[in-house]
């Protein structure tokens, strides 16, 4: 049956399907992973800080978006983005960001709950003599954090990271809801216009599983190297 | 003035467990104290609290006229000042020994690299670490370890020294390396306060000996009265299983 596959439709497309579809997911996944770790990050100190209000405002967050499907927040921040803009900067009228800060702002601020939960986990695994030995040298908060807890801590967790991170881009292909033409987008366009939907989509599977089996196997090699000698 | 001055101290843990009962207890400028007392009595909540790192519910704790246990004191600015060595050594174990040493210079007191690591190598080279500048804590034994973050507290130029049960945790063998570095330290005339049952370092270099038991000071006297007789029976009870233990 393979004899009637034409798989001559992927070189005619490839710049399409590679630089239009598979640098745009590439570019969504590294900049919503980079976003998300900083905001998870302020997240996760939130969570875990002695103050009155932010743990619950913190917390709050993160189990409201870890409740709701991605592609339910996808598809509800495109259409509440303009107006959220339009709120914080008192424009007189909703300020199109566009698709692809749509889905960017969107992503960061989903994966920013999932990263919080992991950071969350590997702040807590420093012991607190760590964080005493800090104080007792006259470090300051700020400074036993970005020096001591969070280092030894990105350490600890990184491999859960970029495990969340393959997730994160292989998400990626919800944005089909916004008629954003990413690596799944691009492969369904090429599908439709030259009718080889089989072709494409095996196409588009092997690209997914080819780069996210290949991180998987880094994480690995990565796990081993940084480890710290304890 | 006394370097230390904790005064009618009281900690509770929950409101059922008092874990500090009206505790008062100087230590001078230049004097060596060592605490000492069954587990469980207290003695590592009530140096913990010499620096803040433990709360106080009642009394008043001042380091150098400065008060502890006032809300606006920057307590930052405070333990910078006071060197801290704990019985499980807290290096940091992402750090080479070099900035395990030079962090807290460079961070809290503002001393550039070069400053940092000249200060470093030379307290490296006093406790005999020297050729492990490079390594990372991990790499080292817990004595080494142990002299390493003695080292560490050093860096700061400290106006005191609070040592909690810094050699408990070592094996047998290495705690005398450890004992040698403190000796030397108390010799050149360092404040020190330091919890331990290592006996044999109070009776050479300890200027008093101070008895804890069930949250309390039971007994508070200068070394050669505290070993000739202790007053308490308490003191005399545990004096008699330490030194069994010891010898």
């Amino acid at each position: 049956m393979f004899s009637d596959f034409d798989f001559d439709v992927i070189a005619r497309s490839a710049r399409y399907l590679l630089v239009d579809g598979l640098g745009f997911t590439l570019t969504l996944t590294a900049l919503a992973t980079a976003g998300g770790v900083v905001f998870g990050t302020l997240l996760a100190l939130a969570r875990l800080s002695s103050l009155p209000l932010l743990p619950r405002v913190a917390g709050l967050y993160v189990n409201v978006l870890r409740s709701l499907p991605l592609v339910l927040v996808i598809f509800w921040f495109y259409f509440l983005v303009p107006y959220i803009g339009q709120w914080t900067t008192g424009a007189s009228r909703p300020i199109q960001v566009g698709a692809f800060w749509s889905a960017l702002i969107t992503f960061t601020l989903f994966e920013a709950a999932y990263f919080c939960e992991i950071i969350r986990a590997g702040i807590q695994s420093i012991p607190r003599g760590q964080i005493a030995a800090g104080q007792a040298l006259g470090l300051t908060y700020a400074q036993v954090t970005t020096t001591i807890v969070l280092p030894q801590a990105f350490r600890t967790m990184l491999p859960v990271l970029l495990t969340q991170t393959i997730v994160l881009f292989q998400d990626t292909s919800l944005v089909y809801v916004i008629s954003i033409t990413d690596l799944l987008g691009a492969a369904a366009k090429v599908a439709q216009r030259d009718g080889r939907l089989v072709e494409m989509y095996l196409f588009a599977a092997a690209i997914y599983f080819v780069i996210s089996l290949t991180a998987s196997l880094l994480v690995k090699r990565l796990q081993a190297r940084i480890a710290i000698i304890r | 003035m006394p370097m230390i001055e904790i005064a009618h101290v009281s900690k509770w843990y929950n409101p059922t467990f008092q874990v500090l009962k009206d505790c008062t207890l100087d230590v001078a400028k230049g004097e060596v104290v060592v605490v000492c007392g069954p587990s469980g009595s207290g003695k590592s909540t009530l140096i913990k609290c010499v620096n803040g790192l433990e709360k106080i519910d009642q009394g008043t704790i001042t380091v150098d006229g400065i008060r502890v246990d006032a809300p606006e004191t920057n307590l930052p600015k405070l333990r910078a000042r006071v060197g801290m060595v704990f019985q499980h050594f807290e290096l940091f174990p992402h750090l080479s020994v070099t900035d395990n040493l030079c962090l807290a210079q460079m961070k809290a007191l503002g001393r550039s690299r070069d400053q940092a690591v000249a200060k470093a190598m030379a307290l490296l080279d006093r406790v005999g670490l020297k050729a492990h500048a490079r390594k990372f804590p991990g790499q080292l034994s817990g004595g080494q370890q142990q002299r390493v973050a003695i080292a560490r507290a050093l860096a700061m130029d400290p106006i005191a020294m609070l040592f909690d049960e810094p050699t408990s945790a070592l094996d047998p063998e290495m705690i005398q390396e450890v004992l040698d570095v403190m000796v030397d330290l108390a010799r050149e005339g360092m404040t020190m306060m330091v919890v331990t049952h290592e006996m044999g370092f109070a009776r050479s270099v300890a200027h008093r000996v101070v008895f804890m038991d069930q949250g309390e000071i039971v007994e508070d006297a200068p070394k050669a009265e505290f070993f000739g007789k202790p007053r308490s029976e308490r003191a005399q009870t545990f004096l008699s299983r330490v030194l069994v233990a010891s010898h």
